[in-house]
Formats: C-alpha cells, structure tokens, sequence
C-alpha cells in the first residue's frame, strides 16, 4: 500500500504533439493517499483510462513521474510496480479453477503454497465464492467472473494500488449494486489504496472517499461526493454531476453584483471582476415560491420521489427539482435560487468566494 | 392440438437427392464391388467377404498402412509445434501482417500435382538445385530416387512446405481473436512467456487447433497426388503410401474387388481415427 503521486503527467499518443489538442492528458498532478478509495470520473474519451494505464505501467508517460511512497517508478514495467488492476470485461484463464485462478498471481510471484492456501480462503471468503473454488471458472456466469477477476487483484496483501477499470460494465443492473456495495466493503477490509475508473457518476460517488472528475484529458475537480454536488469547481462538474445537472445561465457582473438579465441574483460569496459570466445553480437550489424571478411553467417530469419543473425565464430554461406536488404547465410562478448554494463561473471555472 | 403436416418433407427432398447422388450412391457402388468379382462384359460373382479377409491377411496391406501412419505422425509432430510457434512470432498489427498472411498462404495455392513436380526437380540429384547443392557442394550423399531414407525425408519436407502455412493461418486466427486486456492482466498478474502461452493464448487456440489438427490428419492420411509425382511410391515401396497402393490395385492392377474392399476399410479407419481425435481434443469441453 501506498501514497501515489503523479507529477506534471503529461500523455499523447502521437508521436510528434503539437497543440494542446494533441494530449490525451493535458497536465495532471494528484496525489492519491495510501489507502484511501478513489474514483476516476468522466466521459468516454477524457483520458481516464489512459491515466489508468500510465499509473499501471502499461502505458508510459510522455511527460512527467509518477511516484508510489515517493519513489521513482515511471521507467518500470506493470510486474515490477506490485500493483493490481480489473479490467472492464473479466479476465479470467478459462482452463484454470477458480482456486487456481485466485492464486495464480501468489504463484507467479513464489509464494509458499501454505500461504497462498491461506490467502486464496480470506479472499474466496469475503467474495463469498467459496463454493465454486473447484469448479473450471470458463463456466461461471458474468458476474462471479467478474468477482474472480476482482480476487485475483485483491489476493496479494502488499500491492501499492488496485485498479479497476469500469468493472462493472458488463454486469447485469440488479447485481451491480451488489458488487459495488461488495467492493465498498473490501475497500473497508483490506485498506489499500483503490483507484475506480467510470463514466457513472453514482458507482463513483457510492463507492469513493474522493472523486477526481475529468474532462478533456484535465482533472476539473477533486473532491468528496459532498463537494462535487455543493461546490463544483466547474460548470462541467456541475452539468456532468447531478440529475439532472447543473442550470447555467448566462449573467454578468456590474460592481460586484451578479446580474440575470436586470435582477439581481443574489450569492454569498463575492464574485471577483465584472463582465460576463456564466450563472450555475443546481434544479436542488432552485425554489419556485412567491418571491423572485417571475417565470412559467414549460413542463414537468414525476420522477417518482420528487419532479423536475422546467421553467421559461425569457427565453432561458431553468430546472428545478420539486419535493411534493408540482405546479402543473402554464402556472406563473416565482424562482429564486439559494445564495449559498449559486455560483458565478468564468470560462468555466468558478470565481465565487467561498463565503467561510 | 399439434398438426403434423407431411408436406415438409418435400422440402428436405432435394437435399436427400443432392446427398444420394453424391455420397451414397458412389459408397454403394463401391461397397458392390467389395463383395463381388468382375469380369468384362459386366459379370458378376458373388464373393462375399473373401476380398475384406484377403486384405486383412495380407502384409503388403499393413506395410502400407504401418507407411501411412508413420508418415502422417511425422508430419503432424512436425506441422503442429512449427506451425503454432510461426503464428506465434508473427506480427499482430501493422504493415507487416497482410505480407505475413500472403507469404503464408502461397503455398496452399499451389496445385497439388505442381508442389509434387516442383519439388521433384528441386531435389533430384545433379539437375535440381537441392539435390546439386548437397551432393556436389555440401558432399552429403543425398539421392531419392536411390535412397528410400532420402526419399521419406523429401516427402516430409515437401508436406511440412505445403501443408504448415494452414497450422499458421489458423492458429493465428484464434491468437488475434485474444483481446489485449488479457496479456495486460497476465503481465500484471506476474505471468511467465510460458504461462502466457499456456493458460491464455493455447486455451483461446484449442477449438481452431482442433480444426487444423483433423484437417492435417485427413488430408494427409489420404494424401495421394505429392507422393506420387514426387518419388512415385518408390524407391521400391518405401514410399507406397495407402492411397498410393490403393491406385496400384485399382488401376493398375484392375482389381476392382480387393480395390473397392480397401477403400473401405481405408475410409473406416480415417472415420475411426478422426473420430477419436475429435472426442479427445473436446473432451475437456463438455465438464
């Protein structure tokens, strides 16, 4: 187990990068302490996998380092940096049983046979597969597939690092909670440091201490589940986080002052600079009652436990999300959006203070 | 209620014609040969199973079959292993891999009665190149129009030529089939070259394997035209395959009986030994 840091990691799959736009990762510099739970966040594409694969070994750098409890190990192959990694679809050698299959990585690696037999019981236990140990693992479903490739990285008690790369995207939706609640638990057993890479957004938030958001080859935001939804640092986190997401509006500043069109919105950190921003609050801020902006209902959605109510101001649409029975279509009613709670962001990037 | 409609098999006709006329109807009129004896203006004698207890006593038969399945070991021994480790060292992505696939393919491209011409001239001593080259160059004794261990060893080498690339394409086949996640996994699992090769590329391999395994059995334990072109079953027999005996009974001696009796239990023994070889290679499957 170990502190991972990266360092000015830098990562193009061309061989001659020019623009910024020829990096898959543009700069990254985290630091992962040792045992916590991450997750790895963003859209298909922003280089979260790529990250992966760098932190691994499978892939090297095109700049930067990466060091595990600060040493060096951005020159060294997968095998030599002691780490574990899931992959998205299960890796799992067909002609072996699932005992063998647990144990293969302590064999490899020259581990007495009565201490793999040790490690392969914890292991099978707290997956619960004790009772398929000795059946050919070609035959398991998907999910216990899936299980013994999460086993497999979990077997060696000293890896620095386990990754898992969107392991649950082939599982079946009513077992995926259970394995995510299943690798939560593990994560509490075993304390090493995990790394959780996934396009979605609530395997990253149930399962994660910290969650680092990318975009475009960028970390945007770090931080707790709390964080993400109270206090995106950028419009992307508020947009990508949420459902639905983020509103953005556009707006302005005049002397200090955040304005939607001619009203004043009020926020309770300071807004540095004047000139055009742009105005986020999530549909949970937004408040339809008998004071504020005057709009009309467009259209409402029941979700169940509570209705999204998109409402025209102007020509802007506004969401807000509404516990209780929604104002039907066409009703006029009143937004006003929490102050503490609504942010201005300039290309992109919050410029609210925070108010202490 | 369930109604059963008799019309349907109308449809299964001509299937049943294509089959008869293809496969049974020429087995039948083998298997009436095997039981009688032929003489011109299409007379007929009754024999019985005299020709099957002829051949079955006779040791020109087992010397040819002992010839046949020690040719198609050999070469099986040989065209496996070989063709498992070409596809193995062969370029999984780039440029390089349609040259690969072309340069392995020619050979099977070839006609058959060409590979057997081509490779006569090439080692016949004094005017082919090979033979020159070893005889004259390399001064080791090599002549397989003279020498039966000669001969064994051209024919061999003519069939790993001709016959290896089809090992290569398809165990090449199911080695790219292999997605790259499991090489990352066995890397970080700590995996050996071997143990690559043993629990992930040879199980992902083993149902293509199976298939180029029975194709090379049968195509060379019926082998015929190579052989024959290349040394013609001799020197004396030592060459005389099966097929090649077989050939020799049926036309050259006009023993139709004793001729067709042969194809027979040929034909049972290439049955009964794909057989076996299929049950055991998937055997493993069904557990």
């Amino acid at each position: 187990m170990a502190e991972i840091r990266l360092e000015h990691l830098r990562h193009s799959y061309m061989p001659n990068p020019q623009g910024p736009d020829d990096y898959a990762l543009k700069e990254v510099d985290v630091t992962w302490e040792d045992g916590g739970a991450y997750a790895l966040l963003g859209p298909s594409g922003c280089g979260k996998s790529t990250l992966l694969n760098i932190v691994s070994g499978l892939l090297a750098p095109s700049e930067g380092r990466i060091l595990f409890d600060g040493q060096d190990v951005t020159g060294l192959p997968p095998d030599k940096r002691n780490i574990a990694q899931v992959f998205q679809f299960p890796v799992i050698y067909d002609t072996m049983t699932v005992r063998q299959n647990l144990a293969f990585p302590l064999k490899n690696r020259g581990v007495a046979p009565a201490r793999i037999a040790e490690r392969v019981a914890e292991i099978a236990a707290m997956l619960e597969v004790e009772d398929m140990l000795d059946t050919r693992a070609a035959h398991l479903s998907p999910d216990n597939k899936q299980k013994i490739s999460m086993g497999r990285g979990l077997v060696r008690d000293d890896v620095n690092v386990v990754m898992f790369d969107e392991p649950l995207t082939v599982i079946d939706p009513h077992l995926k909670w259970k394995l995510r609640s299943k690798l939560k638990e593990l994560h509490q057993r075993v304390r090493a440091t995990m790394i959780y890479v996934t396009h979605d957004q609530t395997e990253a938030l149930t399962f994660a201490d910290k969650v680092v958001v990318m975009q475009e080859g960028e970390v945007v935001q770090i931080g707790t589940p709390v964080e993400l939804f109270e206090r995106p640092a950028h419009t992307f986190v508020g947009h990508f986080i949420g459902s639905p997401g983020m509103n953005i509006l556009p707006g302005r500043v005049d002397a200090g002052q955040v304005m939607l069109g001619d009203v004043a919105v009020p926020m309770a950190g300071r807004v540095a600079g004047d000139g055009a921003v742009e105005i986020g609050v999530r549909p949970e801020f937004v408040e339809l009652g008998d004071t504020g902006l005057p709009a009309t209902v467009a259209r409402v959605s029941d979700v169940g436990r509570h209705a999204i109510v998109e409402a025209r101001l102007g020509d802007l649409t506004v969401k807000a999300k509404v516990e209780g029975t929604p104002p039907p279509a066409g009703t006029d009613v009143r937004l006003s959006f929490r102050p503490d709670r609504t942010r201005a962001y300039r290309d992109g990037w919050n410029v609210t203070e925070d108010a202490a | 209620m369930k109604t059963e409609n008799q019309k349907a098999w109308f449809f299964v006709l001509p299937v049943l014609l294509l089959v008869a006329f293809n496969a049974l109807v020429p087995i039948m009129t083998v298997v009436n040969y095997s039981v009688q004896e032929t003489f011109g203006d299409n007379l007929f004698f009754w024999q019985g199973l005299d020709w099957f207890q002829q051949l079955l006593n006779s040791e020109r038969f087992y010397a040819a079959l002992g010839r046949q399945f020690l040719f198609t070991g050999i070469i099986l021994a040989i065209e496996v292993p070989l063709g498992i480790l070409i596809a193995l060292s062969m370029p999984r992505k780039g440029i390089w891999v349609p040259v690969c696939l072309v340069l392995m393919a020619l050979p099977m491209l070839i006609p058959w009665n060409v590979v057997g011409a081509m490779w006569n001239i090439f080692a016949l001593p004094k005017i082919g190149m090979l033979g020159y080259f070893l005889n004259d160059v390399l001064g080791v004794p090599y002549d397989m129009t003279q020498n039966p261990l000669a001969a064994w060893i051209t024919i061999i080498v003519m069939d790993v030529w001709h016959w290896t690339s089809l090992v290569v394409l398809l165990s090449y086949a199911g080695l790219v089939s292999i997605s790259d996640a499991y090489y990352q996994a066995a890397r970080i699992d700590g995996a050996s070259r071997w143990s690559v090769f043993r629990y992930i590329e040879l199980p992902k391999m083993k149902s293509v394997l199976t298939i180029a395994i029975l194709l090379r059995f049968m195509d060379s334990f019926n082998i015929y035209t190579e052989p024959f072109v290349l040394t013609g079953g001799g020197p004396g027999n030592s060459t005389t395959l099966l097929s090649i005996d077989l050939v020799k009974i049926a036309l050259g001696q006009f023993d139709l009986g004793p001729a067709a009796a042969m194809s027979l239990i040929y034909f049972a023994i290439t049955l009964l030994v794909s057989w076996v070889f299929y049950s055991l290679m998937t055997k493993d499957d069904a557990k």
